[in-house]
């Protein structure tokens, strides 16, 4: 018990050790784009740290168009986390519920740094990467729900949302499975000469999964443009990742690859990580990045997520890291908006995020005859049977 | 054993003037002196053409490009294609398959080879949960058009960890096509079929087959030959009794079946080719026009391919059964070396013989026997 609270103690001081008083970035002079926006020089909270590779400058290009979008957007995804929760306790969604609050910065912030045509793979705590890859709040509501207007017209659930036309490629159950998918990605894109990345994240859990290591020897090998994501919210499942990886320093875990530890909480370190590491992987194949974040919610729903940490720790980074209340004090103090604007942005994301749960309920669940379509694509006619295959059976088309 | 390949040629061209592919012109004549083909020359062909037209199509796997493939299926391809399109791959079958698929859901068609399909079990989660699933949870967003080929059941020696049939494994699972050639034929048509299927097939091959000849039309050594999936073929027609039977047991059936002739049992042997999705509407007439059933397959008995055949008879041709349905499979043992053990381990032509000649004989009971 003593150790337990020990132990907990030691993870929560690394969190705080990070001196994020100065909040209040080195402020550059504005310098006019050639678009006639301000263009923001911002300092990240910290300097990257390099392994095998010169890390990027700290000093992050931005406008006040691209913050106060940031500011929207992860206003969006935290409310629709938060509502989520309360979908789940009122029985609306069933199952398995990963959410990301927290961790919204690596999501935006990726996304900043790229473009719909390169690739994104996770696993299941996909809820935000799907959001800012284009999928509409309607839909993820009601994919959560089982409703035919979900993004998998309710057949997939929450840890199975897609979009492939802006390469969006899951929503994955299976720990780890996705960093050999997602290098198989790369493996196309290069196949087809696209010039385009694939991120593949995975959680500090599954970067001691084997898979991973396999992947990455053969992405190394064959100059895959991969880069791997591990969005390190320092606890697998309930497990801290000291109790878990005899090396926690995910960032080096590639040995031959190399790797960059960003700040995952700072939007702005996010993509400049990003953007720089997707430049590296389009010459040079494989880097690794790992995103230190944090998650609010336990796991999943069924686990409190207090067990294995503190309260303390939990509202300790809620008040010094948050990723919005950082995007939220630059801003104001950039007087791109006052406070109370910024306040209004929230009301009116908390009543979209409302308006979408509203009409997510509205949309029916699946036709029963639902049941049998998409086993196949090409299916032949070939007869499938329900519980009762003389009662329910099908055709596949 | 040259009536059985006189009668192969037979039923050769036979099919072939039933199949027509789309799009392709047929011959003005056939070659009466058939050509014969072994196995593996006509998986390299089927391989060879897919690749020639499609250039979406690449193959992965170990030891198939320097080497030319561990049982050189892939005999020339690197030469032809370049390591762009024959990839050999390190030791993994977990990471390698996952970026098969991987690339397969970006719009690739990758062939990936298992040495063989014992070591599918270090991948098949990336089989299950990442290909064969993905198109129904995805409600039909994310396809995999991908090939999961290789040896599958025993060779001859090479222990337990080597000899097992997934047959029954893979054909559970929905979202799934599972094949399985015997003869040259079914292998160039199957596998093109395979290759050009949008959904993922495990294709099951068969070492021991790899060195045999078979005769071939000059329809299916067209690059356009494509067989149906999820038809069965029906090898040798017959009265008495139908048996059912996948990959080298085809031959072996055939064997029997020529046995029994000689005693006056007519056995109808039907080459399943497609163990998902299964034939049920071939097996069935067939055995409505028999009355009888043996069911015969390598791979362990228990919830195995027979079981779920000797189902499909009871649900829909029971009244048709004149006798209880016989299952022919390998030993419930794991796969022992010594020549002796092995032999029992894995079917005889005897032991289709003698279950036929039970589905045939059924008032010989066991008791009169004990």
């Amino acid at each position: 018990m003593a150790a337990a609270a020990a132990a907990a103690r030691r993870v929560s001081c690394s969190l705080l050790r990070r001196d994020h008083r100065h909040l209040l970035p080195l402020l550059r002079p504005f310098a006019s784009s050639a678009g006639g926006q301000p263009q923001l020089t911002v300092e990240t909270s910290v300097p990257f740290t390099g392994h095998k590779i010169d890390p990027p400058s700290r000093s992050v290009d931005t406008n006040p168009s691209e913050l106060l979008s940031f500011f929207r957007e992860m206003s969006l995804m935290r409310r629709m986390e938060i509502a989520a929760d309360s979908l789940y306790k009122s029985k609306l969604i069933r199952g398995f519920c990963h959410l990301y609050d927290g961790q919204e910065a690596v999501a935006i912030g990726l996304e900043a740094s790229i473009t719909k045509k390169d690739a994104i793979i996770t696993a299941y705590r996909d809820h935000c990467i799907y959001l800012a890859r284009g999928g509409s709040l309607v839909e993820s509501f009601a994919e959560l729900m089982g409703r035919r207007a979900g993004c998998s017209k309710g057949k997939g659930g929450s840890m199975h949302f897609y979009k492939k036309e802006s390469g969006f490629f899951g929503g994955h159950g299976i720990v780890g499975a996705q960093v050999p998918l997602g290098c198989g990605l790369a493996f196309a894109q290069r196949y087809l000469k696209e010039g385009t990345v694939t991120f593949a994240l995975y959680g500090d859990g599954a970067a001691n999964q084997g898979q991973l290591f396999e992947a990455l020897n053969i992405s190394a090998l064959w100059d895959l443009p991969v880069i791997l994501v591990c969005e390190n919210n320092h606890y697998g499942m309930g497990t801290a990742e000291w109790r878990a990886a005899k090396s926690p320093a995910y960032y080096k875990r590639g040995d031959y690859v190399p790797g960059l530890k960003v700040d995952g909480m700072d939007v702005l370190a996010v993509k400049q990580a990003c953007k720089f590491a997707k430049e590296y992987a389009l010459q040079n194949g494989p880097i690794i990045l790992e995103m230190d974040t944090y998650r609010y919610h336990g796991h999943s729903m069924s686990d409190p997520g207090s067990t294995y940490r503190t309260r303390d720790e939990i509202t300790g980074v809620r008040q010094e890291r948050d990723p919005i209340e950082r995007v939220r004090k630059l801003i104001v103090s950039y007087e791109l908006a006052t406070a109370s604007e910024l306040k209004d942005f929230e009301k009116e994301v908390r009543k979209e995020v409302d308006e979408a749960i509203a009409q997510a309920k509205e949309s029916p669940m699946p036709d029963p005859s639902e049941l049998f379509t998409n086993v196949y694509v090409k299916g032949f006619g070939v007869e499938a049977f329900g519980a009762d295959r003389k009662e329910v059976k099908a055709v596949l088309p | 054993m040259l009536g059985v390949v006189r009668r192969k040629l037979g039923f050769g061209l036979l099919s072939a003037t039933r199949v027509l592919p789309a799009g392709s012109v047929l011959p003005k004549k056939y070659s009466t002196a058939a050509k014969e083909i072994t196995v593996r020359e006509a998986l390299n062909t089927a391989l060879d053409e897919e690749m020639s037209a499609d250039p979406k199509v690449f193959l992965m796997g170990e030891e198939v490009g320097e080497y030319q493939g561990a049982y050189k299926i892939s005999k020339g391809l690197l030469e032809k294609y370049g390591p762009d399109r024959v990839l050999d791959t390190p030791i993994t079958e977990a990471g390698f398959t996952g970026i098969g698929v991987g690339a397969a859901y970006y719009g690739l068609r990758p062939v990936v080879e298992f040495m063989t399909f014992n070591f599918s079990m270090q991948a098949i989660d990336h089989i299950i949960n990442s290909a064969a699933k993905s198109n129904y949870m995805s409600a039909g967003q994310i396809s995999v058009p991908i090939v999961f080929r290789g040896p599958n059941g025993a060779a001859a020696g090479v222990g337990a960890q080597h000899s097992q049939c997934y047959a029954a494994w893979y054909a559970h699972v929905p979202g799934l096509k599972v094949l399985s050639p015997y003869s040259s034929e079914d292998a160039r048509g199957l596998l093109k079929a395979a290759i050009r299927d949008p959904d993922p097939v495990v294709f099951l091959e068969n070492e021991l087959l790899y060195g045999e000849s078979f005769p071939v039309s000059a329809e299916v050594l067209d690059s356009s030959f494509c067989l149906p999936i999820g038809k069965a073929k029906i090898e040798r027609e017959g009265k008495h009794v139908t048996v059912t039977a996948f990959s080298k047991m085809v031959g072996y059936a055939l064997q029997a079946a020529e046995i029994l002739s000689k005693e006056g049992i007519s056995a109808e042997v039907i080459n399943l080719r497609s163990i998902r999705p299964l034939d049920r509407a071939t097996i069935n007439a067939s055995v409505r026009k028999t009355n009888r059933l043996v069911t015969v397959e390598e791979g362990f008995p228990q919830h195995g391919v027979g079981a779920e055949i000797c189902m499909s008879v009871m649900e829909e041709s029971f009244e048709y059964l004149d006798a209880p349905v016989e299952r022919i499979a390998g030993a419930d043992v794991p796969m022992p070396y010594a020549a002796n053990l092995e032999r029992m381990a894995v079917p005889q032509v005897d032991d289709i013989v003698r279950a036929a000649k039970r589905a045939c004989y059924r008032s010989v009971s066991m008791a009169a026997a004990a």
